[in-house]
């Protein structure tokens, strides 16, 4: 391990201003908003996660502003939403893209091909983990498990779903991304910005034409069982199926493999792109305490 | 190729008899999934939906417990706890308000079944909320829905409106007295939130970290008061079963493990999907009736519950998957996520993804359980790339066993399980990684696409 390098960031003598305040059109709009979502609960503080949405929606991410906003209107302080805001994944704590894609990386998403669609989108848009392409339109992040294993290898892109992708499908995602053309998923509504998945996450329903219905009832994988109890099919025994197995596998069959020819090890760390993601602590670029833009 | 090596090399039973798909599933929840619109109020209507609930509602609270309790009905959502018997632990007449709290915050790797439920079919949520709410006395539930899924956050929004329109939910249900509020809350990225008790700390604005217990929810749950915390798919069991009644829900399944349940088959098979059928299925059966293994491959290894529960191999394909049955053969049924490895792929490449899940997603709080997470990522990362000793072997397990069962929740437990298991059925391939100074698998092999990459131009 390790020493803890000395964070120079970290002044312990004088505490940084407050953050400063939304402009007051900006304030009285999310404070309208913020009263709605707050009088859903039985308690004010339930509202936080939704309001820490509702202030990523506003600006994109969790700034100091934001959080001193949610801090006012819930009688906390700063101290306690900024524990809250950075224990959960989805709350950016810097500026972000537009769109933002997720590879799964979890076990069966990455076996599946999730880890060369990581490998190949990192070397497409020259971007790392958690970075975001000069154009501010991707931030590329690898995810954990996202509930659609029977769809691997997932990508999602704003948290609606992108199933069954291959290096090439997703290449040419983030290219259509990037140029702004039409994207749509395989599950869920045609894209919006991050920014405004967020304020549905603050509990504000689509209001969008069309959204709730787009992309129809339940995707392939989720009827094959019930296809197959309806008789559709009596697949099993025999060369043909009546579901067609997802790849075409036409071509002669590969023999399992019997490792590496030349049996030499692969470079690093095969697994470890899951780097432990920087704390307030360790993160100097991006502190979320008390030591930010008026402290510096 | 034949059928029985696509199945794992293992004879097929002789008896093992039936494999027909029409005899085998039972589409309860999935039935009209494949209907136009299926996540409408309309839709659901025409399935008889909310007939359920007509029933239960001119039912006692006290007698809906009963039924449900009688039906058998056990969790779905991992520790298959009897639903009836956690809402008759509701203290009543205690003057404090009551909550349900649904737990929609799927996360379990592996596990992808209430995800596509609530996108096909929220209303069978919706209406099971409102008839455990009229047994528990609750005017209050609440939907802890993970983030990161908006498309059912849409589905599930436009639900709860329709519900409202049409006097589902609001006041004095149907004309009941019954009043009930329903809130959609999205999470924001956390897979401890899934524990129950760090998802009432979430629900309540705090950072999701375990509690300690007892207390238990049904007495000091959210905001203190007694509160049920059920799976999304246990509650969408409930109307059918108050709609067809107790006894055909015990026609299906075994004594202790009665019921239809959602089967999530995933990985390296011909047809992974959602399979709808009576507990105490087994994997052969699924496999058999779905297109097996991906041709020209066999079966290396599988969970039977999500990556939390001791991994299975071939020999385990006649295991019936019901709580009874999964737990004789040394593992869970979790939340029946069976995810399907073939023989491509490196076991100790899935078992350091997966301890590098739970280092990443431990809360911190319990010591045992953070460090030790941190401490066998750094060790498995180091064997599998070769940089491995033999005595790590005994450390990993050391370690595996310092975090089961010392922590404030399941989470570490779960992280200690296929440490365990697939040292018990794999070490020689770790061994292979230490002696051989690498991995000996090529991961290439594994992907969606191997057997076709002149298809798809992955390598252009």
């Amino acid at each position: 391990m390790n020493a803890t390098p000395a964070n120079h960031d970290v002044q312990l003598g004088m505490p940084a201003l407050p953050a400063p305040d939304y402009p007051a059109d900006v304030r009285a709009r999310l404070a309208a908003d913020a009263k709605e979502v707050i009088a859903r609960y039985p308690d004010s503080r339930s509202a936080l996660l939704p309001l820490l949405h509702l202030v990523q929606a506003e600006e994109g991410h969790v700034t100091r502003t934001g959080i001193r906003f949610c801090a006012e209107l819930l009688d906390l302080t700063t101290a306690e939403v900024t524990a809250v805001s950075t224990f959960y994944s989805m709350y950016r704590r810097k500026a972000g893209g537009d769109y933002q894609v997720g590879v799964c990386t979890n076990t069966l998403c990455a076996v599946m091909g999730g880890d060369a669609i990581f490998e190949e989108l990192k070397e497409h848009l020259g971007v790392g983990n958690g970075e975001t392409t000069e154009d501010g339109t991707v931030t590329l992040e690898h995810i954990e498990c996202n509930a659609a294993c029977d769809f691997a290898p997932v990508v999602m892109v704003n948290w609606e779903f992108f199933d069954n992708q291959t290096p090439r499908s997703a290449r040419q995602l983030v290219d259509d991304l990037r140029a702004g053309r039409t994207v749509e998923p395989t599950r869920g509504a045609p894209l919006c910005t991050f920014k405004e998945t967020a304020r549905m996450l603050a509990g504000f329903p689509d209001e969008r034409p069309g959204a709730v219905e787009a992309t129809g009832g339940a995707g392939p994988a989720s009827l094959i069982g019930l296809r197959l109890a309806r008789g559709e099919g009596a697949p099993g025994r025999g060369a043909d199926h009546v579901i067609a197995p997802r790849t075409t596998a036409d071509g002669p069959t590969e023999e399992p493999p019997s490792g590496h020819p030349s049996g030499q090890a692969p470079p690093g760390h095969p697994s470890s792109h899951d780097a432990p993601h920087e704390t307030s602590a360790s993160d100097k670029q991006h502190p979320a305490g008390p030591s930010a833009e008026e402290g510096e | 190729m034949t059928v029985a090596a696509e199945y794992g090399g293992a004879p097929r039973p002789e008896t093992g008899g039936e494999s027909s798909p029409e005899k085998l599933l039972v589409p309860v929840l999935s039935a009209f999934w494949d209907q136009p619109e299926s996540w409408t109020l309309e839709t659901y209507r025409r399935h008889e939906g909310y007939e359920g609930l007509r029933k239960a509602l001119a039912m006692p609270p006290d007698d809906v417990i009963a039924y449900v309790k009688d039906a058998g009905l056990r969790g779905r959502g991992g520790a298959g706890f009897p639903t009836g018997m956690k809402w008759q632990f509701i203290p009543q007449g205690d003057g404090k308000p009551h909550y349900l709290v649904v737990n929609a915050d799927e996360s379990e790797p592996g596990t992808c079944k209430d995800i596509p439920l609530l996108f096909a079919n929220p209303h069978s949520l919706i209406e099971g909320i409102v008839i455990a709410c009229h047994a528990i006395r609750s005017n209050h539930a609440f939907i802890y829905l993970r983030g990161e899924v908006v498309p059912v956050l849409r589905r599930l929004h436009e639900a709860v409106r329709e519900a409202y329109a049409a006097g589902y939910l609001g006041k004095n249900i149907l004309g009941s007295g019954l009043d009930l509020d329903v809130i959609v809350h999205a999470g924001a990225g956390a897979y401890i939130c899934g524990e129950e008790t760090a998802l009432l700390d979430s629900l309540e604005g705090r950072r999701g970290q375990p509690r300690l217990r007892p207390p238990f929810p049904a007495v000091a749950g959210l905001y203190a008061c007694p509160t049920v915390v059920n799976n999304v798919e246990s509650i969408a069991s409930v109307p059918a079963i108050m709609n067809k009644g107790k006894d055909w829900f015990r026609s299906m399944g075994s004594e202790k493990s009665p019921g239809f349940t959602l089967y999530s088959l995933s990985g390296h098979v011909t047809n992974p999907g959602q399979y709808e059928a009576p507990l105490g299925i087994t994997l052969r059966q699924l496999l058999d009736m779905s297109g097996g293994i991906r041709r020209g491959h066999r079966l290396k290894f599988w969970t039977p519950g999500g990556s939390s529960t001791p991994m299975f191999t071939d020999e385990h394909l006649d295991v019936p998957l019901d709580y009874e049955g999964v737990g004789a053969a040394g593992s869970m049924l979790g939340t029946k996520a069976l995810q399907c490895f073939d023989e491509t792929t490196c076991v100790v490449r899935a078992v350091t993804r997966w301890t590098e899940f739970y280092a990443h997603e431990s809360c911190g709080k319990c010591t045992p359980c953070r460090e030790g997470t941190y401490w066998l990522v750094q060790l498995l990362r180091d064997i599998e790339a070769g940089k491995g000793r033999m005595d790590d072997l005994d450390k990993i397990d050391d370690i595996a066993d310092n975090i089961n069962g010392k922590s404030f929740c399941a989470l570490g437990d779960g992280a200690a399980s296929p440490i365990f298991s697939s040292l018990k059925y794999f070490r020689e391939e770790y061994e292979q990684h230490i002696t051989g100074k690498g991995c000996p698998f090529d991961p290439a092999k594994s992907t969606l696409w191997a057997d076709n990459d002149a298809h798809l131009g992955v390598n252009a």
